[in-house]
């Protein structure tokens, strides 16, 4: 298992290596000058000039690329053209908004789509199953603004049973710590604190996580379908096992293989989501910043932002494969 | 016809010896039959008009090809069949009970314990996430109150019992470390975990070796002399049946066709089908060069029940009172048979004969 | 005389009619597909999208832009429907009928192209890890691991950043984020069947690798890409959305688009909740219309038979 996660480790390397040679060359063809871009309307030959040696804009490609992953390697990632600060810090700054959002969406989907997708699998063309497929087939195709754009109008602006935007209400004083909003109230048993920060993650997470739900819910089904009709199932009712036992450890744990994998895989999902849906409930994460920051030409942002997110993402994927290893003990030999 | 000949070694009739076959019913079965059918669509009837007995410790084969009914026989007195798009209908009592009318939990009570099951392909009837020792262990714990190292205990005592070595280590072992023979061990020992009076086997070695089979089938024995469990063998491998069963019950197309002991069935058949599978298997006597006796015809052949005996497309001794109408389940010469014009004493005889003059009509498109 | 022979026992009933009449693969899928009322529905819903794209010219009663009632539109309110305007006027006085039609136009060929484009590279590339060996499979996964590692709208917005804010960008960055996709299917497809029996007795008659590829494998390749690539619309046509609703979609006002409709829909809703309703749940069905075909399509072609 051991050797398994560090070739796993190890293979990541080549991958965000090349990953910022992309992010490096793509940064760097985007039209318009660089320093003139960045600058805006404040575009004077003095201010280009300066820009220029700062990042070194005008030395030969491969020179301003080993600066740049020697500047990586020290953990430098630079800074925000627009407000000078560090990239690493608004970084870590905002992750956690977009995490706890992700989280959430992730837990509504999961909770609400396991045992949905169990319970349609388990009556394949009776009147649950027809209609858990149905709803779950408006979800996937539903696309996410549009979703958060209803949910925000409807249940906050008109029927006023939820806050409209942000993290937090600003009439509570909180004391953030790890900046995860809910796990600072709970950390600072402030409780209305962490309260308040559940309520503000409802909607949002709710719209995020309503197309990861109908993927759960059909690969559940599909897979619980499946498993329901092995053999070894058969031999599990004739032991004459509680149906518990039969659920639990002969449907379910062969159902979740693939149901795992597709978690792993909606993480792309709920980070493309995070972007529409933090615009539309104005949170600040990374989603939207990342946004603001290709609109406005933020370089160093960009760069950092984006690979940041790949590493996020390899290591879910990793987690991902680990996960099946512990679940399915056939891959462990590989 | 002795079985000898034909199947080899026989039975060991010292072990039938030390059996006490008690005279009383374990298990009735009265005209059984099950009815697959989905809304809208026509209804196939499975099985029908089946009945038979099994006595404490008795051995029973049941013989026939697939789509006999053999299986969906067994599985109905399981109650495993499907909830939905079944119809089970006859009357199945087991030890005084009515196994029909019995509910769901009454069942679960009843499976794994009472009656026991193992299944024909044994590479995918164990959980490939879940350990041998927890799958052995979890039968005993449902229907015991032992703690969890006894059931520990038995599960290793079990392995052992049906001969697979290094039983402790094998506990912890996942079944795709294990062979298909090893496999079904396991699968006989959970069957026979909590000495359950009946045990249903479907066809445990059609998917394995021939020399696995043999090693299988020689397990099953000792461990069912063993407990002194009744066993309903089923199989379409006539040879099986010779080794292992008492008495023998050949199913075509969902009937019972003939029901005997088994040196009187082997000896003397007197269903056409029965004779047609015993001149199809190959003897060792037979002088080279004669052409194998098949059944002709293939199973698709067939005449449905409700028109006359479905064997007649293939039959040889068919006549026109087969056509008119079913033929009844009767006693007839020491056993009970569904046939208008049986195989006679002559015809058995010429054991190479082929019985059918001609495939006949094929009655299928 | 007699009635078809019943195979007795749950198994499959299908399987028994295919194995009797011989019927290939795509046959039966065809037939199962003719039967299947949510592939009829897919198809309807496919088919209704496809025409609306093509007849949007003789079908919107006016041009897309025309705000010719921008007067009577007001810091409040927005002229609903009425005659004249079957679905009303939107926010800048255009009439919101016209627009829906025209949208299907944009939403279709930024679509199909894509999804095209998506495929060939994808393929291209799978077909070339799964059949040329360890070393360039390793290479080709490299590379479809780095773009499967930014999430896929992420991937659009920086592609259309460098490329512009035109039409081929979008095509371009939608189809970059479908690239992963069909090579990963290509090349397990390949490498699935590289091991098959029906190869090895290929190779064994002699036959060339390309001809085994191009001849068999490939071939047996299509059922999966087809499906895959009906999926891919469906996420195609709302991503074409997403990315106007980001403002990064077509830049020429004249072209309608249901995302940017959506946009401008976003501060109005209260008022006129129909401006963002419409092409919403224009969005949502045409996506499900390829769902619907392309679910129904994978069941079909699904050799065993199950449900």
């Amino acid at each position: 298992m051991l050797r398994f996660v560090v070739r796993r480790l190890a293979l990541m390397v080549p991958v965000l290596l090349g990953l910022s040679i992309l992010l490096f060359v793509w940064v760097r063809s985007l039209p318009g000058e660089p320093a003139r871009s960045m600058l805006g309307q404040r575009a004077t030959p003095e201010a280009i000039e300066r820009i220029n040696k700062l990042y070194g804009f005008d030395d030969p490609i491969l020179q301003q690329y080993f600066t740049y992953v020697g500047r990586l390697i020290r953990g430098d990632f630079g800074e925000s053209t627009r407000n000078g600060d560090p990239v690493v810090t608004t970084f870590l700054d905002q992750f956690p908004a977009t995490i706890e959002l992700a989280v959430a969406a992730l837990l509504f989907a999961i909770v609400l789509g396991v045992p949905l997708g169990y319970w349609a699998g388990r009556r394949v063309g009776g009147w649950l199953d027809n209609l858990i497929v149905s709803t779950s087939l408006l979800g996937v195709v539903t696309p996410v603004f549009f979703l958060a754009i209803l949910l925000k109008l409807v249940f906050a602006e008109w029927l006023d049973w939820f806050p409209t935007s942000r993290r937090q209400d600003a009439r509570i004083e909180a004391t953030h710590l790890t900046n995860f909003y809910v796990l600072d109230g709970l950390l600072t048993r402030e409780w209305d604190a962490a309260w308040d920060a559940i309520v503000h993650l409802i909607l949002p997470g709710i719209a995020l996580g309503t197309i990861p739900l109908a993927i759960i819910v059909r690969i559940t089904r599909a897979a619980v379908a499946d498993v329901t009709g092995e053999d070894y199932v058969r031999t599990a009712y004739s032991k004459g096992l509680d149906p518990a036992i039969i659920r639990n450890r002969h449907v379910m744990r062969n159902a979740l293989l693939p149901v795992v994998t597709t978690i792993g895989l909606q993480t792309g999902l709920l980070l493309s989501g995070a972007v529409l849906t933090e615009s539309v409930f104005e949170i600040g994460g990374i989603g939207r910043y990342l946004f603001e920051a290709i609109s406005q030409r933020d370089y160093p942002v960009l760069q950092a932002y984006i690979l940041f997110i790949a590493l996020i993402f390899s290591l879910v994927n990793l987690l991902v494969d680990v996960s099946y290893g512990v679940i399915d003990p056939r891959v462990r030999v590989s | 016809m002795s079985d000898e000949i034909i199947f080899g070694a026989g039975r060991d009739s010292s072990v039938a010896k030390s059996r006490d076959l008690s005279t009383e019913a374990l298990l009735t079965v009265r005209d059984l039959r099950v009815e697959f059918g989905k809304k809208g669509q026509r209804t196939t009837t499975a099985v029908d008009e089946v009945s038979f007995e099994v006595r404490r410790g008795e051995h029973l084969g049941i013989v026939g090809e697939s789509g006999s009914g053999k299986s969906v026989t067994s599985l109905a007195v399981m109650r495993l069949l499907p909830a939905s798009g079944v119809r089970v209908s006859g009357h199945i009592d087991f030890d005084g009970e009515d196994l029909l009318a019995a509910s769901e939990k009454r069942m679960r009570e009843v499976r794994g314990r009472d009656i026991a099951m193992i299944f024909q392909d044994p590479m995918t009837s164990l959980n490939p996430v879940v350990t041998i020792g927890t799958q052995i262990s979890e039968v005993v714990r449902s229907h015991r109150d032992v703690t969890k190292s006894e059931a520990h205990e038995r599960s290793v005592e079990l392995l052992e019992k049906v001969a697979i070595p290094d039983a402790v280590r094998r506990m912890k072992e996942y079944p795709h470390q294990l062979s298909g023979g090893m496999r079904q061990r396991v699968l006989i020992a959970i069957a026979l975990a909590n000495e359950p009076r009946l045990l249903i086997a479907d066809e445990p070695t059609t998917a394995l070796d021939v020399t696995i089979q043999a090693q299988i089938l020689e397990i099953l024995k000792l461990v069912v002399a063993d407990t002194g469990t009744a066993l309903i063998m089923i199989t379409h491998d006539l040879g099986v049946v010779a080794g292992l069963c008492d008495s023998v019950h050949v199913m075509y197309q969902g009937r019972v066709v003939e029901s005997a002991h088994r040196r009187l069935l082997f000896a003397q058949p007197r269903h056409p089908y029965t004779r047609g599978l015993l001149s199809s298997v190959p003897r060792l006597d037979t002088p080279r060069g004669r052409p194998l006796t098949p059944i002709p015809g293939s199973p698709t052949d067939v005449l449905p029940w409700a028109e006359g005996c479905a064997f007649v497309p293939r039959c040889g001794n068919r006549i026109d009172t087969c056509s008119a109408g079913p033929p009844p389940l009767a006693p007839v010469d020491g056993r009970t048979l569904r046939c208008y014009n049986p195989v006679t004493a002559e015809q058995n005889e010429n054991p190479q004969q082929n019985l059918a003059a001609g495939t006949g009509e094929a009655t299928s498109r | 005389m007699t009635t078809a022979p019943q195979m007795i026992g749950p198994g499959d009933p299908m399987l028994a009619v295919d194995a009797e009449r011989g019927a290939s693969l795509w046959q039966g899928a065809w037939r199962r597909l003719r039967r299947n009322p949510v592939a009829i529905m897919g198809a309807l819903l496919v088919l209704a999208f496809v025409l609306v794209a093509v007849f949007a010219g003789l079908l919107a009663p006016y041009a897309p832009d025309s705000r010719q009632w921008s007067d009577e539109v007001t810091l409040t309110s927005v002229p609903g429907p009425r005659e004249g305007n079957l679905l009303g006027v939107d926010r800048y006085g255009s009439d919101l009928y016209s627009q829906l039609l025209y949208g299907a136009r944009q939403s279709l060929i930024i679509g199909v192209v894509s999804t095209l484009l998506g495929l060939l590279v994808g393929a291209l590339l799978g077909v070339l890890a799964g059949g040329l060996g360890a070393k360039v499979d390793m290479f080709v996964m490299r590379i479809v691991d780095i773009l499967l590692s930014i999430p896929s709208l992420l991937l659009a917005v920086s592609i259309v950043a460098v490329l512009g804010q035109n039409r081929y960008a979008v095509m371009i960055a939608i189809a970059s984020a479908q690239v992963p996709v069909f090579a990963r299917l290509l090349r397990g497809t390949m490498l699935s069947q590289a091991k098959s029996d029906y190869v090895l007795a290929a190779t064994s008659l002699g036959l060339r690798r390309r001809t085994i590829v191009m001849g068999h494998v490939l071939p047996n390749s299509v059922g999966p890409t087809i499906v895959q690539a009906t999926l891919n619309l469906s996420t195609a046509v709302i991503e074409v959305a997403a990315l106007s609703f980001l403002g990064l979609g077509e830049s020429d006002p004249a072209a309608a688009e249901w995302g940017r409709m959506l946009v401008a829909a976003q501060d109005r809703f209260a008022s006129s909740p129909q401006l963002a309703l419409w092409p919403g749940l224009a969005i949502a069905v045409s996506a499900l219309g390829f769902t619907l075909l392309g679910e129904a399509m994978r069941e079909a072609l699904d050799p065993k038979g199950r449900r």
